[in-house]
């Protein structure tokens, strides 16, 4: 079998699409945690969250009374297998920690992640306080801008498009109300 | 023929100009969001969702349900010609699809794809709509210990017949259930698990918990990702259309087999993804030259498309029929039929047949238009990855939050929407399934329901599960089912043990 080089495949079909990505997480890149010790943390609040609705469930009644179950006894229940669970889980995690487990993320990994995580948890807080169009608007246009490296004009164009064609849809078109802030007042909506 | 003339009274409700405008809207979003990477399937009717809340329950349905099939068209686009599956379903795809498109048969393997996908959809939608009709009036008679059985049994099921780590689909199934029912209990009207919160008294809306488990974490999880990609960019002629055509009948075997993989699969909670693979790894099993899977050959795109979209279609059945959905995204859609004001169940039949029925149709013609419509657009959805993802992600994440706020008017599920987010990201790196828990919270509160009012019906004893032939034989089959696994391991072991005792021999 004679070896083809992608390259000459490729010309076989007139267009081709390429997309580069420039600030891709390195493969190399330390671990920041185990997958093991995420396991173990997960089982951990899974297992404390089972005790605290159990606990809940329990004082609001998990018997029988005439009727049939109290409200709290399905629930309760529930609470008894998420626990059971989540302990075998964290047993289970433990042992396999001795033989050592694959990164949960990378150090390059995390702060890729940390670039959109971030910056959502920004844009929540600030439509809280300037309602959703305004937050909208400074997260398309900061993210396209500080992450993509895209050119400002470019950044600030899309995002004023895509806020306002959110605004015709959905206030105004399809009559569902999202939250505003002075801005919008400002403009008398 | 009861059901065909039903059928015809779908078609009708559905030929008006504003329905096949919406029909229209809803392939292209789907096929949209099939070929974007950090979206698909759930996440894309999950987010669009909101656009429906003031239609009629009808035109809602209709456009929800073309986005889906326009998800399920899209994902081959990016998986034949840029061997990046957009959908997991479509990772199968990839094996024949890619090589056929680097040899410069592109466009050949994608109308492959896009024929197969409608010839799977076709099937499972005639099954739909000779078998949901009987399952339903049969359902009329469950009483609550009946349903209650059905529930268990899908549940069990999950937990029976799932791939992932047994303890995992459990906590995964737990939490669903829990927190399905923080807030008012339905039937004593006590607060439940709110810890004096006002927020928590409306309860953790499904729909919300869904935007952020798949639509927020697959951003972060896409992130993670070397997101560069070169590929090719092809373009479909009537010739090679035509072409493909005139071999279909070859293949006949091919796309009978996984049509009935996909229908079996998509009615029990197999789904999609594991369809897809089934159907591939069979039609490679029963070739008569397997080696040549892999390197381009027609059969390997036919085999996981048909399979992958009968499944992706027939999960409807069990939830128009029961009102239990056997797919991620089906119970978005049963989640948004209780926003419409409907109550899923088999009453569906009796009580709103305009709607039933004019989904029905709508799989049929919702098919048909989006098979022209991928056909003759390739072209353009492709260089939609083009888009720069730095553009594309924060839109998504925009989009999230409008539907997140939109179902309840409350900043509160903005927040729970990132929380859910973060959950589903931690969730899918430690190999915790979502979509027990997606069903577990959206029938959550039927189940313990229909639990508590046969336990009242009954004075608390549970031998009402097995009071009757019929309930009986759901409840041992969904606690064989729990127990599969050691089941089938010990019929292996004897098994194994007579087959060692005849060798020794």
């Amino acid at each position: 079998m004679t070896a083809i080089r992608p390259e000459q495949l490729m010309s076989q079909t007139d267009i081709e699409i390429v997309v580069d990505d420039p600030t891709a997480p390195d493969e190399n890149s330390p671990a920041v945690v185990g997958t093991g010790t995420i396991e173990i943390i997960v089982s951990i609040v899974l297992l404390l969250l089972a005790v605290t609705l159990g606990y809940d469930n329990w004082r609001t009644g998990a018997s029988w009374d005439s009727t049939g179950p109290e409200p709290g006894y399905f629930p309760f229940y529930l609470c008894v297998v998420l626990a059971g669970g989540s302990l075998y889980g964290l047993v289970a995690a433990l042992l396999a920690r001795r033989a050592g487990g694959e990164p949960f993320i990378t150090r390059a990994q995390a702060r890729r992640v940390m670039a959109v995580f971030a910056p959502t948890l920004l844009f929540c807080l600030v439509t809280q306080f300037l309602g959703l169009y305004v937050a909208s608007f400074l997260l398309i246009a900061g993210f396209m801008r500080l992450i993509g490296k895209i050119a400002l004009w470019k950044s600030l164009l899309t995002a004023f498009l895509f806020t306002a064609i959110m605004f015709v849809t959905f206030d105004i078109a399809f009559d569902v109300i999202m939250p505003k802030g002075p801005l919008e007042a400002a403009f008398g909506f | 023929m009861e059901a065909f003339g039903l059928l015809v009274h779908g078609f009708a409700v559905l030929l008006t100009w504003k329905t096949l405008l919406l029909m229209m809207v809803g392939l292209v979003l789907g096929i949209f969001v099939g070929v974007l990477p950090g979206l698909g399937g759930p996440n894309g009717v999950a987010i669009l969702l909101p656009l429906t809340f003031t239609m009629d329950p009808t035109s809602a349905i209709v456009m929800l349900s073309c986005i889906y099939w326009g998800a399920l068209f899209g994902g081959a686009i990016t998986s034949i010609l840029f061997n990046i599956p957009g959908e997991a379903w479509s990772v199968a795809t990839t094996f024949d699809g890619y090589p056929m498109a680097q040899q410069g048969r592109a466009a050949e393997a994608l109308t492959a794809a896009f024929t197969s996908s409608f010839i799977g959809s076709l099937v499972a939608v005639l099954l739909i709509t000779f078998l949901a009709p009987m399952i339903s009036s049969f359902a009329l008679k469950f009483g609550p210990p009946e349903f209650f059985a059905v529930y268990l049994l899908t549940f069990c099921s999950f937990v029976g017949l799932g791939r992932e780590a047994k303890h995992k689909t459990v906590i995964s199934m737990s939490l669903g259930l829990l927190l399905a029912g923080i807030g008012m209990d339905t039937v004593s009207g006590q607060l439940r698990m709110t810890f004096g919160s006002a927020e928590l008294l409306r309860g953790i809306n499904f729909l919300v918990a869904v935007i952020g488990l798949f639509g927020i974490s697959e951003i972060l999880l896409t992130m993670e990702e070397r997101l560069a990609l070169r590929g090719h960019a092809a373009s479909i002629s009537l010739r090679v259309v035509l072409s493909v055509w005139k071999d279909l009948p070859k293949y006949w075997v091919t796309l009978l087999r996984s049509s009935f993989i996909g229908c079996w699969l998509g009615i029990t909670p197999g789904g999609a993804i594991a369809a897809s693979f089934m159907g591939y790894n069979l039609a490679k099993r029963f070739a008569k030259d397997p080696q040549s899977f892999g390197k381009g050959r027609i059969e390997g795109v036919f085999a996981p498309e048909t399979a992958a979209h009968a499944s992706g279609t027939s999960a409807l059945l069990p939830m128009l029929a029961l009102g239990i959905p056997g797919s991620g995204t089906a119970a978005i859609l049963l989640g948004g039929l209780m926003v419409w004001g409907l109550n899923p169940g088999p009453l569906l039949f009796v009580e709103h047949k305009d709607f039933v029925w004019g989904l029905i149709a709508s799989m049929y013609l919702g098919n048909v238009v989006g098979l022209v419509l991928v056909l003759t657009t390739v072209p353009i959805f492709a260089s939609i990855l083009r888009v720069p993802f730095a553009a594309v992600a924060p839109m998504i994440v925009v989009s999230c939050a409008i539907g997140a706020y939109a179902i309840q008017n409350a900043m509160f599920d903005i927040w729970l929407m990132l929380g859910f987010g973060v959950v589903g990201y931690v969730f899918k790196k430690i190999g915790i399934p979502l979509a027990p828990f997606t069903l577990a919270l959206v029938l959550g509160n039927r189940a313990e329901d229909a639990f508590r009012l046969s336990m009242i019906g009954a004075g608390g004893d549970l031998r009402v599960f097995w009071s009757n032939g019929l309930v009986g034989s759901i409840t041992t089959l969904a606690i064989l089912l729990l127990f599969w696994p050691i089941i089938d391991g010990l019929i292996r072991r004897v098994g194994l043990a007579r087959g060692g005792a005849s060798t020794s021999r």
